[in-house]
């Protein structure tokens, strides 16, 4: 039996949430039919909307279904984006260092193809954006600045970020905030009006945008949303058939809607006990670290971070040893976020954070979700100290090497 | 795992064996290209998930593990730095040597396992006193020997190749078809595989760097002149662009190459013809053979896929000297000798000097 403990990739999906999509796909009918089995999904369609939109805090309007965070970040940066070059050229986009590749690739993609000039603001040893250089950012490229974004809880080290006060700084330069919610789903109420009245949010400035996907909760993968704040205007990457106020063409996807819907509220009825219960886990777990492997050192802000998640700096032990090793035990965890052909790569969050390479390549992220047990962490605590001691000793893949020495 | 067929049916071979088995891609680019092109046969994203589904077929767990910044050193750069000093590397023997038997090895061994397992076409035999033994593969036509002939007995005990026995390629094919290999008939590779289109004269002028330099003739008299010295390799006839004629009208051949005053050495077929080679840099596959001033036999091989010729061997001054029966073509310094006693391989070393077959001036009056 697997000792699972990498949520924050992916939770497993609730089997009420299997059993009501599995229901709603045996039904058939494109929610943009006209006729009686298109208005039956059209039904699903849109209660499945208002559920979702209910536990966000926004109009069902203002929610658009996506296929997930990816495209919820792609769709909100460049929409906004390109949106607000219409009345006059505005080039530069501010985001926080660290953030998901999501968000870097695309400032990175509207840099090399549309002029756009990224704003990136650094973060402090614990992860923590600095806000007085985002006030001051704000203060010399306000009106040049095309949109802002942050993600809220960093997906690997965990800390939270003062997200309300650089909404404040957006809406008091004007300027659209996007808040990549993806990571913190599940974690933190979300409640766009709140958050828009609590950051001086109004109109089109301020906090306007913000994404989240159903894998992250016990949805299904494959739907998230973006909330738009009916204030702003976010051209579509993808043009078709008008679905979805316009914003996102294509045939939607009733079963999932359904199956995030049940996530959604599931995770809201239960949400403030749960996160008490793996707060408790977690600190379980960090306390069991420490007493194993004194060496070890966690990183991000050690208060405020998503309970679920603990992230390690193991000196002298490359963190995909370190996964391996525990992967052969049958305790799965995570380096962090890892690229398509599985290089484990140095975490860009520990090098934006000052960290140098060799620490960031001695990372492990640990992340608890709602099957994780006392008896899952111990696991892993009982699997850790054998590992670390063997990774250890192969120490760094750049390292010499004694065999092979020439003579 | 290279994401080819020879590795995926020996990882397969070893878990029929009955080892447990894990899967390991090696990663030796930072910056992998997304798809597979022309003849290389790994390195690319595409590579990686070929092996990864040959992995899921055999049902063994499967890891990427990073070694580009020691292959950049260890390989890549010496491969510049060998054809700057006017030597032919051989960087698949180099990667042996450094990565797959040495960084990967260690690591393995480090992490807990016993061996690394490849698909080379070779053989290990024990010998009755218990040593362990490098053969070529029963397959003439494949045999991968040449290539391992850096590894030493430690390195020896921690290796498999279940491909050594195998009658032919076409087999492994017919095997990796059976057991439903996605790449059962993936091209072979044949370049080298940090030379993305091939073009290894093009890639290492860009990094050499180009120079005009002087051709001379055995006399040293110039006879024409050229853009780098690394672009040749001794026995290269073509694209020489002389613009004095041979005396006797005849081809003339790369001879020499001097990356020091940037020269190129050319003169008559016949004076490639080399009557000895030496090198102080050898190793030994396993125990190693009693030599001294008094020659023994063995064969010599200074190519991969060249025939062995049957040679006197004598260890004087820490320098092992070879004296091939018949003058052996086109040898250059840098290039490695792997030595052998009947299909057994006894070791290598890397020529550091060679002696013509044939005297300055004896060409002519031949």
């Amino acid at each position: 039996m697997v000792v699972y403990l990498d949520h924050a990739a992916t939770t497993p999906v609730r089997s009420e949430v299997i059993e009501a999509y599995a229901s709603a796909m045996a039904t058939v009918g494109n929610p943009a039919s006209i006729h009686g089995p298109g208005q039956q999904a059209r039904r699903l369609l849109e209660e499945a909307r208002e559920r979702v939109a209910a536990t966000l805090g926004c109009d069902p309007i203002e929610l658009v279904f996506t296929s997930g965070g990816t495209e919820s970040i792609n769709l909100a940066l460049k929409g906004l984006y390109w949106h607000r070059q219409q009345d006059r050229r505005r080039a530069a986009v501010l985001a926080p260092a660290g953030e998901h590749h999501a968000t870097l690739d695309t400032v990175e993609w509207l840099e090399r193809h549309e002029g756009a000039s990224p704003l990136w603001i650094p973060l402090d040893d614990l992860g923590r954006v600095s806000l007085d250089t985002a006030a001051a950012r704000f203060a010399d490229h306000g009106p040049d600045i095309a949109v802002a974004t942050a993600l809220w809880a960093n997906n690997e080290v965990g800390t939270i970020q003062p997200v309300v006060r650089l909404a404040a700084l957006a809406a008091a330069s004007e300027v659209p905030f996007h808040l990549d919610a993806v990571s913190a789903y599940g974690h933190l109420p979300i409640d766009l009006a709140d958050l828009r009245a609590a950051s001086g949010s109004v109109g089109a400035g301020g906090l306007v945008a913000l994404s989240v996907s159903a894998h992250k909760i016990g949805g299904p993968v494959g739907i998230g949303a973006l909330v738009v704040s009916r204030a702003a205007v976010v051209e579509p990457l993808q043009h078709g058939g008008g679905q979805q106020r316009g914003l996102r063409s294509g045939t939607q996807d009733v079963a999932a809607a359904v199956g995030f819907a049940v996530a959604a509220e599931l995770m809201a009825l239960e949400r403030t006990a749960e996160q008490e219960r793996l707060s408790a886990l977690r600190d379980r777990l960090v306390a069991g670290v420490r007493a194993t492997v004194p060496e070890a050192e966690l990183t991000g802000d050690p208060r405020e971070r998503l309970a679920s998640n603990a992230n390690f700096v193991f000196p002298g032990a490359q963190g995909d040893s370190m996964l391996f090793l525990l992967d052969l035990a049958g305790v799965a965890v995570s380096t962090g976020s890892a690229c398509q052909a599985g290089v484990p790569e140095p975490s860009h969050v520990l090098l934006a954070m000052g960290r140098p390479e060799t620490e960031a390549r001695s990372v492990l992220r640990i992340t608890l979700g709602r099957t994780t047990t006392e008896g899952d962490v111990d696991d892993f605590l009982q699997a850790l100290p054998r590992a670390y001691a063997q990774a250890s000793r192969a120490g760094s893949a750049d390292r010499d090497t004694a065999l092979g020495a020439r003579p | 795992m290279s994401g080819g067929v020879d590795s995926a049916v020996a990882a397969a071979r070893a878990v029929d064996a009955g080892h447990e088995v894990v899967g390991v891609h090696l990663a030796l680019s930072r910056m992998p290209g997304t798809l597979r092109t022309g003849s290389r046969g790994c390195c690319t994203i595409e590579d990686s998930m070929d092996a990864q589904r040959a992995a899921n077929l055999i049902g063994i767990p499967y890891y990427v593990w990073d070694f580009s910044e020691r292959f950049k050193l260890d390989v890549v750069d010496d491969f510049i730095a060998e054809y700057r000093a006017g030597r032919t590397p051989n960087p698949c023997m180099r990667c042996n040597e450094k990565i797959k038997f040495a960084a990967l090895l260690e690591k393995a061994l480090d992490l807990g396992f016993d061996a690394v397992v490849t698909g080379h076409y070779a053989t290990i035999v024990t010998s009755p006193e218990g040593d362990r033994e490098l053969h070529r593969a029963s397959a003439w036509a494949k045999d991968q020997s040449y290539v391992l002939g850096v590894l030493t007995a430690e390195q020896l005990a921690h290796s498999m190749f279940p491909l050594g026995a195998t009658p032919s390629k076409a087999e492994v094919r017919a095997e990796a078809a059976e057991r439903g290999f996605t790449v059962a008939n993936k091209p072979d590779s044949h370049d080298i595989c940090f030379i993305p289109d091939g073009d290894t004269k093009g890639w290492l002028g860009e990094r050499v760097g180009t120079e005009t330099g002087q051709v001379l003739d055995r006399d040293g008299a110039v006879v024409g002149s050229h853009e780098g010295a690394h672009a040749f390799t001794v026995g290269q006839r073509k694209g020489l662009h002389l613009g004095v004629p041979a005396p006797d009208g005849r081809p003339r051949f790369v001879l020499e190459v001097r990356p020091k005053d940037n020269t190129v050495v050319v003169g008559p077929k016949e004076a490639l013809a080399i009557g000895e080679i030496a090198g102080s840099r050898f190793t030994w596959a396993g125990r190693a053979p009693e030599v001294g001033a008094e020659a023994i036999p063995c064969d010599v091989q200074i190519r991969a896929h060249a025939d062995p010729v049957p040679a006197a061997l004598t260890l004087v001054g820490g320098e092992l000297v070879v004296h091939p029966e018949t003058p052996l073509d086109g040898v250059a310094p840098g290039q490695t000798a792997v030595l052998y006693s009947g299909t057994r391989v006894l070791g290598q070393f890397t020529i550091d000097r060679t002696v013509s077959a044939v005297p300055v001036g004896a060409a002519a009056s031949a």
